[in-house]
Formats: C-alpha cells, structure tokens, sequence
C-alpha cells in the first residue's frame, strides 16, 4: 500500500487517524493499531521527504501530436 | 477667358498632382477627435477627425488598421498620422492613416483597458470560476520560455520547496507576434493531453511591450478555458496583465509563483511531527485512563480476595434461607390459628354440650330424630339422650302445643 500511496492521501490518513485517536473512543486494540498504522505512515511521508529528487523534463509534440519528455538542458 | 476649359477629372488628377508632391502632407500628424468611425466588412476604417470648428475625412486601409492595438472609439481624443490626398472620385481630399495613437496614454494601456472591461463584462475575471490549487500537484506544466532567468528561478524554488513535484517545462516564445497563439496553444495541449495537475504561465520582467502576450485575448481565452488551474506569473510585482486577472491564481513574479504552487517540505515535516505527537499523546492518554481504571478496580477488596465473593455469596444463601423458612413458619402459624379457632366454634356447636345443660334429644329408637310432637303416637317407643346417657322410654300420651 506505501507504496502506490501519494504524499497527500499519506497525510490525510494521518489526519484521520490523530482525530481517531484524539476522540478516544475505539477500544484499545484498535486504538493501538491505528497508532501503529499512523506511525508506519508517518515514516513513509518523512521517507518521501528525504529522498524526493526533482525531476524536470522538456516537453515536445511527438509523433500524433502525443507528449514527449526530453532532459531539460540549462539553455542560460 | 479663353482658356480651355478642364474636365473634371483633370482639375481633380492637378490637384491630387499638387497635393502629392508636397512634402508637409505626405506625412502629417493631425490632432482631433473620432466620430464616426466605421469598419467595412473590406477590413477598411472610415472616420471624421474633428475640433470644435472643423473636421477632416479619414480612411485606414485594412493593412494599417490590423496594425491596430486598441479600438478606436467615437469621442476619443487622438493623433493619428498619415498622407493627406485626393479621393479622385469624389473630388475630396482625406487623411489616409497609418496609425492612430490615443491621446495622453499609449495605445497599449487603452488596449488594455478595453479589454480588460470586455472579459470582465463576460465574466471571465469571476471569482466563482477560479478553480482551487491543487495542494501538493504531482505534475507542474511551466509555460514560459525556455531561456531566461524566469524558468531557472521556478525550477530552483520548486526543486527547494518540494521536489516530489515533476516539472514539465513547455518551451514558448513570450515576446513577439508569435508568442500569444504559442502560449494559448501550450495551455490547450497541456489540456488536451492532461500532462499536469497545476500550469504556471509567465515570464520575467520587462516592458509593457514585453509583457503584451499576457495581455492578449487568445491568452486569456486558453486560460479561461483551462480545465488544470493556472497561475499566471508575470513581470515583477507591478505588473499586472489581463492574464493575472483570468489566472485562477496571480503570483507577483514567477519566484512567487513556485512559492504559491507547493507547500515547503520543511512545514511539511513540522506538520508531520505534530502528528506524531498528537498520535503519541492520545494513545498515552488512553493508556493513563485505562490504568486508572485498572487500579481503581484492583483497590477493590473483591479482586484482590476472591474468597470474599464466595463468602458473600454464601451469606446472601443463607440470608435467603432465613426469609424462607419465616415465610414457612409465619404460613404455618397461621394454618395452626385458624384450626384452633374453627375447633372452638365446631365445639361451641357441639350437641352434647348444649345437652350438658340439661336439655334431652328425642329419637326413635333406630335414631332417628323426632323433631315434631306430632310425629308421636301414645305407645311410641322412644329413646331420650341425655347428656350422659339414653333411656328408652314410651309415649304415655301427646299433647300438642306448649
């Protein structure tokens, strides 16, 4: 599941699961397997952080008119 | 006298001759304001040049009024250069104009506030129609030139802020003729094909004329017509362009714009954090209730001596046992109340008592009873009961009544 999960839907599970838990009205067998979903989550979004590299591509019409990435060179 | 006279058409060719060849009129500049202004289906404009005492007939060949950046409107004040000549056929003279610039401001302010009325009046600068930014876009589409210090400055402070976001750089002209169908045809085919969640259009600073693509119709049309949310990105603060006020979003310069596009990663790990703890505190909060809880019922004399229960319940037993057998006994004693009381009356009723007072009972002598004297006959035998014994006895007569 981490991995096909967004940085955004990672954090709006996040959201859910702290008001859950706030609420405090799950019993504790379920509270702590939230916890322990929300800190697998948290490490996932922090891991995303970390190694989050910048892709920057260069668009052109290919063939059919159909988007092609090329590398983006530094044209200054 | 004699001379001979001249058709028309010739008087009118000197004249056109003579005012042609002067240099003053082949190229004038005349002040005055426009009425009646038409355009032909030709292409070509037709107006009056007129002051408080005279006017002047003006024509603008489709070739000079394409050239136009604004439209000339009745009532304007204007300067409008040209060559004044003859119009052979009618005999009259006429400005033919090349251009036409608006007094006091330039044509490129009037331009644009023209229009920036005519989008607004059909609604395409309503807030309602701006769409919300998405919060953390996968793909950007950044449509700008690929040259020049606006792109670098974008990829820099996106890549700075938050690098998960792909950029896809569509490469366009901003300056020049070609520059507004270049960039309205980036902002279709980024459409088209759905290649980003969010667009930035821009570019750095420069003049009003540099900037005057964003200003132009077919930019603000794309815009407008944009399915993926747009941000519009030009010039320096200053600077606003038609395409700001269609843009779902404005960004004062591109730097601005990749700032308002992603959120920056280190918010995001303090947000992240924060999470954490408030995870951390609901579940320790949770835990402290429980363990309150726990101890409170350990406290409890029951739990930590279990044979108190047992000793408990076998009180209850016996105390049951109590309220039962006195329910039993009270039952009883009533029964035992009753059985004396009806023994009384019984003996109360008891023939041999009353006969204890010395009354007899009569009967035959097979015991029946003899209730009536006249059920007597002298000679009757009879047995008399007593008290204490019988006799038998005979009828020695009868006498009826007492």
């Amino acid at each position: 599941m981490a991995e096909k999960m967004s940085f955004e839907q990672g954090l709006a599970r996040l959201d859910e699961i702290v008001r859950h838990l706030e609420k405090g009205d799950l019993p504790l067998g379920e509270s702590l397997a939230l916890f322990e979903e929300g800190t697998g989550l948290l490490n996932t979004c922090n891991q995303m952080l970390e190694e989050a590299e910048q892709k920057v591509v260069k668009l052109r019409k290919g063939a059919d008119r159909q988007p092609e990435e090329l590398p983006f060179e530094d044209e200054t | 006298m004699d001379r001979q006279a001249l058709s028309v058409s010739e008087l009118n060719q000197y004249v056109k001759t003579l005012m042609d060849r002067d240099a003053m009129l082949s190229s004038v500049s005349v002040r005055g304001e426009l009425s009646n202004y038409k355009i032909y289906p030709s292409g070509h404009h037709y107006f009056t040049l007129k002051d408080s005492e005279s006017s002047l007939r003006c024509v603008m060949f489709r070739s000079s009024a394409a050239k136009l950046r604004f439209r000339p409107e009745n009532g304007m004040s204007v300067t409008v250069s040209g060559r004044v000549s003859v119009y052979l056929r009618d005999g009259a003279y006429q400005l033919t104009c090349t251009s036409i610039m608006p007094e006091g401001q330039g044509d490129l302010q009037v331009a644009f506030e023209q229009l920036k009325q005519k989008l607004s009046e059909e609604g395409l600068f309503d807030p309602a129609h701006k769409k919300k930014l998405p919060p953390f876009p996968g793909r950007i589409a950044i449509i700008t030139s690929s040259a020049g210090a606006a792109v670098h400055d974008m990829i820099r402070i996106l890549g700075h802020r938050w690098p998960m976001t792909k950029l896809l750089l569509l490469p366009v002209r901003v300056q020049g003729v070609e520059a507004p169908p270049e960039i309205a045809g980036a902002i279709r085919y980024a459409n088209e094909f759905q290649i980003a969640d969010l667009i930035i259009t821009g570019r750095g600073g420069g003049s009003m004329e540099d900037l005057w693509a964003f200003n132009d119709e077919r930019v603000a049309r794309a815009i407008y017509a944009s399915q993926i949310p747009v941000i519009s990105a030009v010039g320096h603060e200053p600077d606003v362009t038609i395409s700001d006020y269609v843009a779902d979003r404005r960004a004062s310069t591109p730097s601005n714009a990749a700032e308002i596009a992603v959120p920056d990663w280190r918010e995001m790990r303090e947000l992240l954090e924060g999470y954490g703890i408030r995870s951390r505190q609901a579940v320790e909060k949770e835990l402290r209730t429980l363990s309150q809880r726990l101890e409170a019922l350990q406290s409890k004399r029951v739990l930590r001596d279990p044979s108190v229960y047992l000793d408990n319940r076998r009180m209850d037993l016996d105390r049951m046992r109590d309220r039962l057998l006195s329910a039993q006994e009270r039952a009883l004693a009533n029964k035992r109340q009753r059985f004396v009381g009806l023994g009384a009356s019984l003996d109360a009723m008891s023939p041999l008592r009353v006969l204890s007072r010395g009354y007899t009972v009569t009967s035959s002598l097979s015991g029946d009873p003899v209730r009536h004297v006249a059920d007597l006959n002298p000679g009757d035998r009879v047995r008399v009961r007593f008290y204490d014994g019988a006799a038998d006895c005979r009828v020695e007569t009868v006498q009826e009544g007492v």
